[in-house]
């Protein structure tokens, strides 16, 4: 998320006082992407020094400032809406590099831990999705934050789904030397946390 | 909070000797009136299995069904039969609404089938699709209505009378995000009325509608979603039908 192109879209409307800013950016994405106002001030500066708003006032950052965009600042915003998100080289991946590593663990079950993080996964959704049933019928940018992080997740969730079956199909031999038998592994400790499941289900 | 639809211990074994496949394995579930669950799973991992021996349609290996308090395994077909009619409803990924009848013909369906005479039961289903936004297509035959407004005359017949269950099996199937979307938070808007839900899907985004999220894996329920999805619970039940 560019704070800083943000912040020139919102003043591409008009002129604005900081805390202005700060609160039209809370409206339209806080819940998703919350923002103190030092961010606002910080990058307001950051954005004057390259001449890409100016403000009315001389004195130092306050409450009081009104800001501007400028012509830089329009070309500036213009060009990144026009610019590819760059996803070269692929952002590092925390989920993938502990599924990978877990092959390689002795004694870690790589379907529990799959399993773990798709059940976190899909508890995430359910707040998206919660935030989109809750919000007003016409609160269409919230819809649309709501949506790419669902779209998102639900990737994750797809690749989590493949990586088991992949690995089903191929298990991975156990790298404390004993036979690949994962599926086996996993039918083995399936009782226990069934039973454990089942019980919670039960008392609800 | 009552449990409107309870498996306990429910396996399902098709085959035998050699050929045996156990579909379910000793499955324990309940689902609360006004709850929707959803069931997520890989494909041959008895999810399918699970929502037709919940609706009665298929009889398991071993274990128990309870519906609105009814314990399905020991009643005789024409008791299950009537149950079906009168307690559970289905919502199926390519509708299965009757070329031949009208929206309101197909929501009074399962109504006249069990007695309900003509005008209460055209009264009823009025209802149904007033509750799903279609009562104004009423009179129109399924190739006259769009692929939604199809899918909430499906869901008005299966919430249709006194329902206390409500199944689906991938019910968005044929829609596009936004419209499978509104199908979601059309069956548990349904459910909030009193009725407890298990939607059965594969898509995650929609599953995430649901109150909570139940996963199988080779017939076992390995585990299900732990927290309210915010921060007042979404488990309390609608005004009572």
């Amino acid at each position: 998320m560019s704070v800083r192109h943000a912040l020139l879209a919102l003043l591409s409307e008009g002129p604005k006082f900081g805390l202005r800013l700060q609160q039209e950016f809370e409206e339209r994405t806080g819940e998703v992407w919350p923002l103190n106002v030092g961010q606002v001030y910080m990058t307001l500066q950051r954005l004057e020094r390259a001449g890409l708003v100016e403000s009315d006032d001389e004195g130092g950052p306050g409450p009081q400032k009104r800001f501007m965009i400028t012509q830089a600042g329009g070309a500036e915003l213009q060009g990144w809406l026009r610019t590819p998100a760059s996803d070269i080289p692929p952002p590092r991946n925390e989920l993938v590099i502990k599924v990978l590593i877990s092959l390689r663990v002795p004694g870690a079950d790589v379907y529990d831990i799959m399993q773990v993080h798709r059940r976190h996964m899909i508890e995430l959704m359910q707040r998206y999705s919660r935030l989109k049933t809750e919000a007003a019928q016409n609160d269409i940018e919230l819809a649309l934050i709501a949506d790419a992080e669902l779209f998102r997740l639900e990737g994750v969730v797809h690749w989590l789904d493949a990586a088991e079956t992949r690995l089903k199909q191929h298990p991975v031999p156990d790298p404390a030397g004993r036979p690949a038998a994962a599926a086996d592994r996993r039918d083995a400790q399936m009782p226990t946390l069934a039973a454990h499941i089942q019980g919670t289900a039960v008392r609800r | 909070m009552t449990a409107a639809l309870e498996l306990r211990e429910v396996s399902k074994v098709y085959g035998s000797g050699s050929a045996e496949v156990h579909a379910l394995c000793g499955v324990s579930l309940s689902v609360s009136a006004g709850e929707l669950v959803a069931v997520m799973g890989p494909s041959g991992s008895g999810k399918s299995t699970m929502l037709t021996i919940a609706g009665s349609l298929e009889e398991p290996t071993s274990g128990q069904v309870l519906v609105a308090g009814m314990e399905l395994s020991g009643a005789s077909p024409n008791d299950q039969a009537k149950l079906r009619r009168r307690i559970v409803g289905y919502v199926f990924q390519d509708f299965n609404l009757l070329a031949g009848l009208t929206a309101v013909e197909n929501v009074t369906l399962p109504l006249e089938l069990d007695g309900v005479r003509g005008r209460a039961a055209r009264s009823t289903g009025m209802r149904a699709l007033e509750e799903l936004g279609v009562a104004e297509r009423a009179d129109r035959f399924p190739d006259e209505l769009s692929g939604g407004e199809r899918q909430r005359v499906a869901i008005a017949r299966a919430v249709v009378g006194d329902r206390r269950v409500l199944l689906a099996d991938e019910p968005t199937g044929a829609l596009d995000s936004v419209n499978g979307e509104a199908v979601m938070r059309l069956l548990l808007a349904a459910c909030r009325r009193g009725v407890a839900g298990m939607v059965v899907t594969h898509d995650a985004v929609l599953a995430s509608c649901a109150d909570r999220v139940v996963f199988l894996r080779d017939g076992r329920m390995i585990d299900q979603t732990r927290t309210p999805p915010g921060p007042e619970s979404l488990l309390t039940s609608g005004p009572q039908r």
